[in-house]
């Protein structure tokens, strides 16, 4: 049983004036919460981990079991020993991958956003820019990695660029949708007040984009972090940076298969923290209006 | 009631002078090829209550997109006599206007939508903030103007369109259907609600709806349009008395007038 309690604004405001028909507002149920989180919550939380937890143990069992030796196939345990044993180099590299991660990110906000704005003011502009973004996005990066990589001197720039063009069209396209789609009737209430174009961007387009381009950088953020890694392993030992793909090349090399492993796991935490800090920046920013944040009520 | 006689005398005074817009022999013809209205004349005085009555697709809502300035007519004249022109000649059109949905900003509470033409017109945020917590007063929304749409109801929604509208003090209010998709109960008290605030704002209301009740009910002329193409066929007088409530709902007057605007709405059906 959950208790149904009314929240307290609602309760406030109770008195009315007359002629406003709060009866008609919707009641809203608070389900009973642990630790701050609800039923739903810790299902959430608990159902992966304990998934993880599964997997990993039957991981560890299956190697015991059939004496997989650790060069072919390493345990959970002894990656984790081996996380923490070379935790000093591996630390170094998980921070230049997820500056260039970052960085890349940054970028593709910037110039996928101000692209997009750009494309909706001017038709010209898009139709004659637009098929070069497309060009760029299905433009397989390891074949385009090299050339960049020998172009460009700056190795860490070079892996930028990389990680950059990979990760900037799902912004794009994504805020241009979102730029088209405000409420046509809306557009008209703003013409109807003589609005400038500055003041129909600012006060309605960009707004109506935002949970478009929330959804972009979501996407934008996975591959920023894929667009590092692979330029990373395009450039191979050649380069003078260090990321976590450099550390799994070597690895594979010296056949030290258990840190292979780990620089692995790391990438992959990376790639889940980044999803996790982008969703609940979409959430924040919308969680008092956009559908996609709120909980259902039935 | 003191208002009702003002606005009365107000009514009596604006009709001796010019009118406030005039329309004349207004057309509009879509790229498609079609004719969504055709020599319309209409003309609107400063502080009457006029609806726009007729069968879906008759261009009643065109006519007061055009009046709105949303979209020109193919052919004829809107002229506001009365009003200030820009340098290029255009007249300062003083609208509020009410669509058929609330249209409100989603990511915006209902202060905010409601200061909307305020910042646009670039009144200094205090003001604006004070202007709109008035207007949400005024349509019975004081203690919402923290919430946003979605914590609203369809009535409430309404109501934050209709303070929108009205925190220019615009001279015409000009809506569309605005109370067609709600429940009737709720729909009578917006009635209600919007006459007892044209009778003590005096603003010009051309109200446009397919309702017949809701267009007596509320008007003082009803102008009763076809369709195919969309033309005036009627201009019927509902001279009862300025305060109507539930017991004008009921009086042989209000009958009279419904039978009346019911064999104009049939002859504009047939025509």
């Amino acid at each position: 049983m959950t208790d149904t309690l009314v929240p307290a604004p609602l309760r406030q405001a109770a008195p009315l004036a007359d002629g406003t028909d709060a009866e008609a507002r919707p009641v809203f149920a608070e389900q009973r919460r642990w630790l701050g989180l609800t039923a739903t919550g810790w299902q959430k939380i608990l159902a992966p981990i304990a998934i993880g937890l599964i997997v990993l143990a039957l991981w560890e069992f299956i190697v015991r079991q059939a004496g997989i030796p650790y060069y072919i196939l390493p345990g959970p345990l002894r990656i984790f020993t081996t996380l923490i044993a070379d935790w000093g180099t591996l630390s170094g590299s998980l921070w230049i991958t997820l500056q260039i991660t970052g960085l890349a990110l940054l970028a593709a906000v910037l110039v996928g956003g101000a692209l997009s704005i750009l494309f909706t003011q001017s038709k010209w502009l898009e139709y004659s820019l637009f098929p070069y973004a497309i060009v760029l996005q299905v433009t397989p990066i390891v074949a385009i990695a090299p050339l960049i990589i020998i172009w460009v001197n700056d190795t860490l720039l070079s892996l930028l660029i990389c990680a950059w063009i990979v990760a900037f069209f799902p912004i794009l396209s994504n805020t241009i949708l979102g730029l088209n789609s405000a409420d046509h009737n809306l557009i008209n209430l703003f013409q109807l007040y003589g609005a400038s174009r500055w003041q129909m961007l600012r006060y309605l387009r960009l707004p109506a984009a935002l949970p478009y381009f929330l959804g972009g950088l979501r996407i934008s953020g996975g591959l920023a972090l894929i667009g590092a890694v692979v330029a990373e392993f395009v450039a191979g030992s050649g380069g003078t940076a260090s990321g976590l793909a450099f550390r799994i090349l070597e690895a594979g090399y010296q056949l030290k298969i258990p840190r292979m492993f780990a620089a692995l796991a790391m990438v992959s935490g990376a790639g889940i923290v980044i999803f996790l800090v982008l969703s609940l920046i979409s959430h924040l920013l919308l969680r008092r209006w956009h559908e996609s944040a709120i909980r259902r009520e039935n | 009631m003191a208002w009702a006689a003002s606005n009365a005398a107000k009514t009596v005074a604006a009709t001796a002078n010019r009118p406030l817009i005039v329309l004349r022999g207004i057309a509009k013809r879509y790229s498609n090829g079609t004719t969504a209205v055709t020599g319309l004349d209409l003309d609107l005085h400063a502080g009457e209550f006029v609806s726009l009555l007729g069968p879906s697709g008759c261009g009643k809502s065109t006519v007061l997109r055009m009046i709105a300035g949303l979209g020109e007519p193919s052919a004829g004249s809107i002229d506001w006599p009365t009003s200030d022109h820009d340098a290029h000649g255009r007249p300062l059109r003083d609208v509020g206007f009410v669509f058929q949905e609330a249209t409100l900003m989603p990511w915006a509470t209902a202060q905010q939508n409601v200061m909307l033409p305020l910042t646009l017109k670039k009144v200094a945020t205090r003001e604006a903030a004070a202007r709109a917590q008035a207007a949400l007063a005024a349509v019975g929304l004081d203690s919402f103007r923290r919430a946003y749409p979605r914590e609203l109801s369809g009535g409430m929604k309404m109501r934050v369109s209709i303070a929108r509208a009205l925190v220019t003090e615009p001279k015409v209010l000009l809506l569309d259907e605005p109370f067609a998709a709600l429940d009737e109960i709720t729909r009578q008290k917006l009635n209600d609600d919007l006459l007892a605030l044209w009778a003590k704002a005096g603003f010009t209301v051309l109200f446009v709806t397919h309702s017949v009740f809701e267009s007596v009910y509320l008007s003082q002329r009803v102008m009763v349009m076809a369709a195919r193409p969309g033309r005036v066929i009627a201009d019927v007088a509902i001279d009862a008395p300025l305060v109507r409530d539930a017991s004008f709902r009921t009086s042989p007057h209000y009958a009279a007038s419904c039978r009346a605007v019911s064999a104009k709405l049939v002859e504009a059906i047939a025509a």
